[in-house]
C-alpha cells in the first residue's frame, strides 16, 4: 500500500467554454458578487458544483472519472492529443488547479516542470536565476548551493554566469533553463512537454539525466507528444482522449494504441477543415492537402526518387489576406522521429503577403524516403505566431519508385534517407 | 538516498481534492516556502531599478519631490495648518509610510497579473507574489527614511518616548496594505477593471489620510469617520511618535482595529479566490 505514491480517484475537472467577454465579468459584478458571497455560501453547501440552472453545454468536462494509481519509481507516460486532458491532469497533479470532483493522494514531494524556464526573469544574472527558478520550482537554497556547480557545467555556461540572461541567445537560454529543471528532485516529477525543445545533442542528455533520477527511486510523470521521447523512457502509458483513460498499459502498447486507434479514427478520416488536432492563431488556416506527381495527378503513394508535389490549399482568418507567412512540413517515422523537415526558413522564400485565399506547393525532387508509412505535420506562421499547427496532418505512404534506377530493393534498416549519389573509380 | 525518501514520505501526504467555499489558511505551508518569499522579493528589489542611472536614489526622489511640490502649494501658498511644526517634514514624515502602502497596495493589486506565467505553472501559496512586492517596497522605506533623519537634524526635531511605538505602527501599516493588496490582486486576476480603479483609489485615498493635513483640522465629531480609513490614524501616530507630538490613541485605536479587519478580510477573500486563480488568469 504505502508503495502507491499518487492514487487518483474519480478525478474530474470542468472548464467554462464560451467567449472570453462571457467569462470576464465586469466591475459591477464583482460589487454584488461580492455582496453576494456569504447567501452563496449557504446556497453552495445544498448544491454540486455545477448548479442546475446553468447550461450545460457551456462547460466542458478536461478530465472525468480519472482513476489510477502509480508506485514508487515508476515512470508513465501520459499521450493524447491537444485538449485530451493531459495538461489539466499535470495541472491538478501539481495543485495548480483544482479539481472539480475526484480526490488525488500524493505521498512524497512533487516538483513540477510545466514550462522551460519557470520563474526566469530576464533582467536577472545566470545565477540569480538559478536560483529563483530553483527556488520556486521547490529546492531549497542549500540544495541549489550544492548542485550550483553541477547545472552551470550541464547547462555549459560557466562564462556567462554573471550576465542578465536576456543578453543570452536564445540556445543557452534553454540550456540554462534545463539545466535547473534536469537537478530537481522531488520524489515524484510532473513534466509536461519541456523535452520538445532544444538542441537534439541536448535533448539527449536531459533525457539521459531523466533516467538517471528514476533510477534513484524517484517517481515521473511524462507527458508529451513526442513518442520517441516517451517511448524510450518510460515503462508505462496512459492514453487520454477527451478526459477519460482510454487504455493504460505498457508504453508501446500504449503508443500503438494511440496511433492506430485515437488517431486514425477520430481526426484523419475527417475533412481537414473540421479538424480539431491542430493549435495557433487561426490567422491563416489550412482547408485541404493533396499529393500531386509533376504531371498535376492526384496520387495517394509516393514513389521515392520521383518528384512529388505536397498542394495545401489555405485560406485566411479574414478578406486582408496574411503577411510574413511562414510554412513547412514535418515529416516523421511512425514512432515519432523526425526525418526531416523543409520549411519556407530553410530556402528563404517566406510570402511577405498571401491573399484571402489559395494555394501553396511543395516540390520535392527525386523523393528520398525509404519505403514505409511517415507521419506528415505542418505548420503555417505569420510573423513569429503560429497560425495553423496540425502535428499529424496525414500519413504519407512511400513506394518503392527505384531511386537509384538500379532495381536494389532498399529497406528500412539500411538507411533511412536516399542520398542523391554516385561512385566513381580513378586509377 | 533511498532514507531520506522514505523519511519525506511519511512527512508529505498531500490530499487534493475540491475545497469547500471558505478554508482555513494554510500558516504552515506559508512557513514552508518562507525561502520563496524571500527570493521573490529579492528579485523585485533587484529588477525594480535595473537599466536605471539613478537606481535607488529613486526610492528618495519620489517621496522628496512629492514633498517639495506639497510643501509649495498646500504649505506655503495654501497655508494648511501643521501643528506648529515645519511644513516640509511634517509633509515628508507622513508622505514614508504612505508612499510605502500606496505603491505596496499598487503593486500588490497588479503583482498576480503580472505573475500569471507563473501562477499557471508552478504550485506555491499565491500570497508569496503580494507580500514578496510589498516587501521590496519595505527596502525604499528604509531608503527614503534616511532623508528624514537628515530633516530631523535639520530642523532639530527629535522623537521621544513615542518611538518605541514605531515598529508596531510599521506593522500595522504592513497588516493593512498586506490586506488591502491582498483583495485588490485576487479582484485583479479576475476583473481586470482593477488594474484602472488601483490609481484612482490611491489618489483618492491620500485626500482622505492626513499626509498634507494634521488630523486636527478634522472635527472632533467627524473623527470616527476618517478614522475608519486605516491609514489615517495609523499615519497621525506615525507623524507624532517620530515628531513628538502628543499620540491620539482613540484614532491609533480605530485605525488599527480596522487594519485587523481589512488583514482578516483580505486573507479571507484571497484563500477562496486562490484556488480558482490558475483557471482564470
Amino acid at each position: 500500500m504505502n508503495n502507491i505514491v499518487i492514487k487518483a480517484e474519480n478525478l474530474g475537472k470542468i472548464y467554462r467554454i464560451g467567449s472570453a467577454e462571457d467569462r470576464e465579468k465586469t466591475f459591477r459584478e464583482a460589487i454584488t458578487d461580492m455582496a453576494a458571497a456569504p447567501f452563496r455560501r449557504i446556497r453552495n453547501a445544498f448544491s454540486s458544483p455545477v448548479s442546475n440552472d446553468v447550461n450545460p453545454s457551456e462547460f466542458i468536462w478536461a478530465l472525468k472519472d480519472v482513476n489510477f494509481e502509480v508506485k514508487r519509481g515508476e515512470i508513465v507516460g501520459i499521450i493524447g492529443r491537444n485538449g485530451a486532458g493531459k495538461s489539466t491532469l499535470l495541472k491538478i497533479l501539481a495543485r495548480i488547479t483544482e479539481p472539480t470532483e475526484g480526490k488525488v493522494i500524493l505521498r512524497g514531494r512533487v516538483g513540477s516542470l510545466l514550462e522551460v524556464g519557470t520563474g526566469f526573469h530576464s533582467e536577472l544574472t545566470g545565477e540569480e536565476n538559478i536560483y529563483l527558478s530553483g527556488t520556486i520550482l521547490g529546492m531549497n537554497s542549500n540544495e541549489i548551493s550544492r548542485k550550483f556547480d553541477e547545472i552551470v557545467a550541464f547547462a555549459g555556461i560557466e562564462r556567462f554566469i554573471h550576465t542578465p540572461v536576456k543578453y543570452y541567445s536564445s540556445g543557452m537560454y534553454m540550456r540554462l533553463a534545463f539545466a535547473v529543471a534536469a537537478h530537481l528532485e522531488t520524489e515524484i516529477l510532473l513534466i509536461d512537454e519541456v523535452l520538445a525543445v532544444g538542441d537534439a545533442v541536448f535533448q539527449t542528455k536531459c533525457l539521459a539525466k531523466m533516467k538517471n533520477i528514476t533510477g534513484e527511486g524517484h517517481t515521473v510523470l511524462f507527458v508529451s507528444h513526442n513518442m520517441a521521447a516517451v517511448g524510450s523512457i518510460c515503462d508505462r502509458g496512459v492514453v487520454l482522449d477527451a478526459g477519460r483513460i482510454l487504455i493504460d498499459s505498457g508504453m508501446q502498447n500504449a503508443i500503438n494504441y494511440y496511433e492506430k486507434d485515437v488517431f486514425q479514427n477520430k481526426y484523419l478520416s475527417k475533412p481537414i477543415i473540421e479538424r480539431t488536432d491542430r493549435s495557433g492563431t487561426g490567422d491563416i488556416i489550412l482547408t485541404s492537402f493533396r499529393i500531386e506527381d509533376e504531371e498535376g495527378r492526384k496520387i495517394d503513394r509516393l514513389p521515392n526518387g520521383h518528384t512529388v508535389k505536397l498542394v495545401f490549399d489555405y485560406r485566411t482568418r479574414d478578406e486582408k489576406g496574411a503577411k510574413n507567412v511562414d510554412l513547412g512540413i514535418l515529416v516523421e517515422r511512425e514512432s515519432g522521429e523526425r526525418v526531416f523537415q523543409l520549411g519556407t526558413r530553410f530556402t528563404g522564400q517566406q510570402f511577405p503577403y498571401l491573399g484571402s485565399k489559395g494555394s501553396l506547393t511543395c516540390t520535392i525532387k527525386r523523393f528520398p524516403l525509404v519505403p514505409g508509412r511517415y507521419r506528415l505535420g505542418t505548420y503555417f506562421q505569420c510573423g513569429s505566431a503560429a497560425a495553423d499547427y496540425i502535428t499529424a496532418l496525414t500519413y504519407l505512404n512511400v513506394v518503392d519508385g527505384d531511386f537509384y534506377g538500379s532495381n536494389y530493393q532498399i529497406y528500412e534498416n539500411e538507411t533511412r534517407i536516399l542520398i542523391d549519389g554516385t561512385w566513381a573509380h580513378q586509377e | 538516498m533511498p532514507f531520506k525518501i522514505m523519511r519525506e514520505f511519511a512527512s508529505h501526504e498531500i490530499i487534493i481534492e475540491p475545497k469547500r467555499a471558505w478554508i482555513a489558511f494554510q500558516w504552515k505551508e506559508l512557513w514552508r516556502y518562507r525561502e520563496l518569499l524571500r527570493f521573490l522579493t529579492v528579485r523585485d528589489i533587484k529588477v525594480r531599478y535595473k537599466q536605471t542611472v539613478l537606481g535607488g536614489l529613486w526610492a528618495i526622489l519620489q517621496p522628496f519631490m512629492s514633498m517639495v511640490v506639497f510643501t509649495i502649494f498646500f504649505g506655503m501658498l495654501a497655508k494648511i495648518p501643521s501643528d506648529n511644526l515645519p511644513y516640509p517634514i511634517f509633509v515628508y514624515t507622513a508622505l514614508l509610510p504612505w508612499q510605502f502602502f500606496s505603491n505596496g497596495i499598487s503593486n500588490a493589486g497588479n503583482s498576480l497579473v503580472a505573475s500569471s506565467h507563473l501562477i499557471s505553472k508552478v504550485y506555491f501559496p499565491r500570497i508569496i507574489i503580494p507580500a514578496a512586492s510589498l516587501g521590496a517596497g519595505l527596502l525604499d522605506f528604509l531608503i527614503a527614511f534616511s532623508i528624514l533623519i537628515v530633516m530631523m537634524l535639520y530642523y532639530g526635531i527629535f522623537p521621544g518616548m513615542g518611538i518605541l511605538l514605531l515598529p508596531f505602527l510599521m506593522l500595522m501599516i504592513v497588516i493593512a496594505a498586506l490586506g488591502v493588496g491582498m483583495i485588490l490582486s485576487a479582484l485583479n486576476v479576475a476583473y481586470r477593471d482593477f488594474r484602472y480603479v488601483i490609481p484612482f483609489l490611491v489618489q483618492f485615498w491620500l485626500f482622505a489620510t492626513p499626509v498634507i493635513y494634521p488630523a486636527s483640522i478634522v472635527p472632533e465629531n467627524w473623527r470616527w469617520l476618517i478614522n475608519l480609513n486605516p491609514m489615517a490614524g495609523l499615519i497621525s501616530a506615525f507623524r507624532s511618535s517620530l515628531l513628538n507630538t502628543p499620540i491620539l490613541w482613540n484614532d491609533l485605536l480605530i485605525s488599527g482595529a480596522v487594519s485587523i479587519v481589512l488583514f482578516i478580510l483580505g486573507i479571507s477573500y484571497f484563500t477562496r479566490m486562490e484556488r480558482r486563480f490558475a483557471d482564470i488568469i
